[in-house]
């Protein structure tokens, strides 16, 4: 592929502050791959989890203003990297060619949200539209000798009628990607298992719960990080492995990746640029052995 | 088992409400549990989610809409993707958190004023402001942030910002949520 391809970009309110690294990384490996991201201006929050627990019309009108904006902007694809933004984007999206719906939608907007503006994950673009193939080209710092344990989250590709990318139960995009950077990975039965959502606050229990179960098999598999598209999986896995530690008697140092990152360093994107300094479980002994791979390149 | 007398207490309204909002068939549910075997909460729900869809079957109102499950549904779609009669169960259990809530159930506080507390920021500042979000969850709940063990790994990497990122359409966003209220009225 030589030419840029242009995205509407909606980075997503984490993507400010907790999840800081991935927003960071997203756009260094877009550009180095030829993907132009447009942010969409002025975009406002979606929603996030909260909004549909209380009302569908509400939630697809705070996704529909940010679908105005990239249409009045021109753009007819918007992606996100967030599983969380891309399902209300999308949801919106599906419920609203009801027309019933889009009416009360467009009751509470300034102006009716457009129709066919497309929503898609950066996941999905980096896969579909440059490919395993073109990466593995790209990459100067194989990942060579690396078990990955990927972990996609339950939203990203559920449920299939409205994601419309991979597959619902066993996802391999991220698996593709990770494999055409050098790594190996690891069998992971538990790739679109919840790990807990937002309970994190509400009810922590529930979060120690599910999220270590996610890293009790990426143990029991040897891997040696997981490997994330999820902000809110990130933060549970990463900022809260301490706290699944002492609720559950484990003693884990699994650093927590956003895939990007891991494809940002393949690609010999400079460190810095990745947020590697935000991740809590320390990633050092990690990268340290992508610096130095146990056996060289062929 | 407990045993309810369904000649007595069945709701034929509440059926068609959860019917007509959610835009699902309820009665196609024929309880083969493929959606409790694979609902990660079922460890935490006072009642699973098929048992849920056979209470609303049998129109149990006070039952359904009062129990703890539907605060503790994380929408993972995990039901959903599985229903064998596409049933959109997710949706379904959306569906009950709304009318908890109208209704004036609230089984699982917490998770109600965490909720409550996020889109009350969104709609002041167009933006999550997560730092203004923790502070207003811990004033209403009394409840000291129960995360007080995560300030030291969090506030040294500068993720969390102590100003709101306010956005110049902020009055939109307050706009939307000004109009959704006033219909509820
Ligand atoms: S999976 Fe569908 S049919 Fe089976 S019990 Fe659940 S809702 Fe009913
Ligand atoms: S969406 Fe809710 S009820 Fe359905 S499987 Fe997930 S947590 Fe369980």
């Amino acid at each position: 592929m030589s030419e840029a391809r242009t995205y509407g970009y909606y980075p997503g309110c984490s993507g400010m502050g907790t999840s800081m690294e991935y927003e960071r990384s997203t756009r260094a490996v877009c550009e180095a791959l030829g993907i132009k991201l447009v942010e969409l201006e002025d975009w406002s929050c979606c929603g996030s989890t909260p909004a549909h627990t209380v009302d569908h019309v509400l939630s697809a009108a705070l996704s529909g203003r940010n679908l105005s904006i990239a249409e009045s902007m021109g753009l007819d694809t918007v992606i996100t990297p967030c599983p969380s933004c891309l399902t209300n984007l999308k949801t919106a999206t599906h419920r609203m060619e009801n027309p019933e719906f889009r009416s009360k939608v467009d009751k509470l907007l300034d102006k009716p949200a457009p129709g066919g503006v497309a929503v898609k994950s950066v996941l999905q673009v980096i896969f579909e539209d440059v490919g395993p193939d073109a990466i593995r080209e790209k990459v100067v710092r194989p990942l060579d000798g690396l078990a990955l344990a990927p972990y996609y989250g339950c939203l990203m590709n559920r449920p299939p009628e409205v994601m419309q990318f991979d597959d619902p139960e066993n996802p391999t995009s991220m698996d593709e990607i990770l494999k055409a950077l050098g790594a190996d990975v690891v069998p992971y039965g538990l790739k679109v298992e919840c790990c807990g959502a937002s309970h994190g606050i509400a009810q922590k229990d529930v979060v120690t719960t599910l999220s270590g179960r996610l890293l009790d098999l990426a143990y029991a598999e040897k891997a040696v990080a997981m490997v994330t598209a999820c902000p809110l999986c990130q933060m549970n896995l990463d900022l809260r492995q301490g706290q699944i530690n002492s609720a559950n008697k484990t003693n884990y140092k699994m650093p927590i990746f956003y895939y990007t990152q891991l494809l940002g360093i393949a690609l010999g994107l400079p460190e810095k640029e990745l947020g590697f300094d935000k991740l809590a479980v320390n990633p050092a002994p990690v990268l340290k052995a992508i610096q130095e791979p146990s056996h060289a390149a062929s | 088992m407990e045993v309810i007398n369904i000649t007595k207490s069945y709701d034929p309204d509440f059926v068609a409400e959860v019917e007509a909002e959610s835009e699902q068939n309820v009665r196609l549910c024929y309880q083969c549990g493929n959606c409790t075997a694979g609902c990660p909460y079922t460890f935490a729900y006072d009642i699973p989610v098929s048992q849920i869809m056979r209470l609303v079957q049998a129109g149990q109102k006070e039952k359904v809409l009062s129990c703890r499950s539907i605060w503790i549904c994380a929408t993972c779609e995990s039901c959903t993707t599985r229903c064998p009669n596409d049933i959109d169960v997710a949706r379904l259990m959306d569906v009950l958190r709304h009318m908890a809530r109208r209704y004036n159930y609230n089984a699982v506080p917490t998770v109600r004023t965490f909720v409550d507390s996020f889109l009350n920021s969104v709609e002041k500042h167009g933006r999550v402001f997560e730092m203004g979000l923790m502070a207003a969850y811990m004033t209403k709940t009394g409840r000291f942030w129960t995360d007080t063990d995560l300030s030291p790994k969090v506030l040294p990497k500068g993720k969390l910002s102590f100003k709101p990122h306010r956005i110049q359409g902020r009055d939109e966003v307050a706009k939307i949520f000004e109009r959704y209220k006033e219909q509820q009225r």
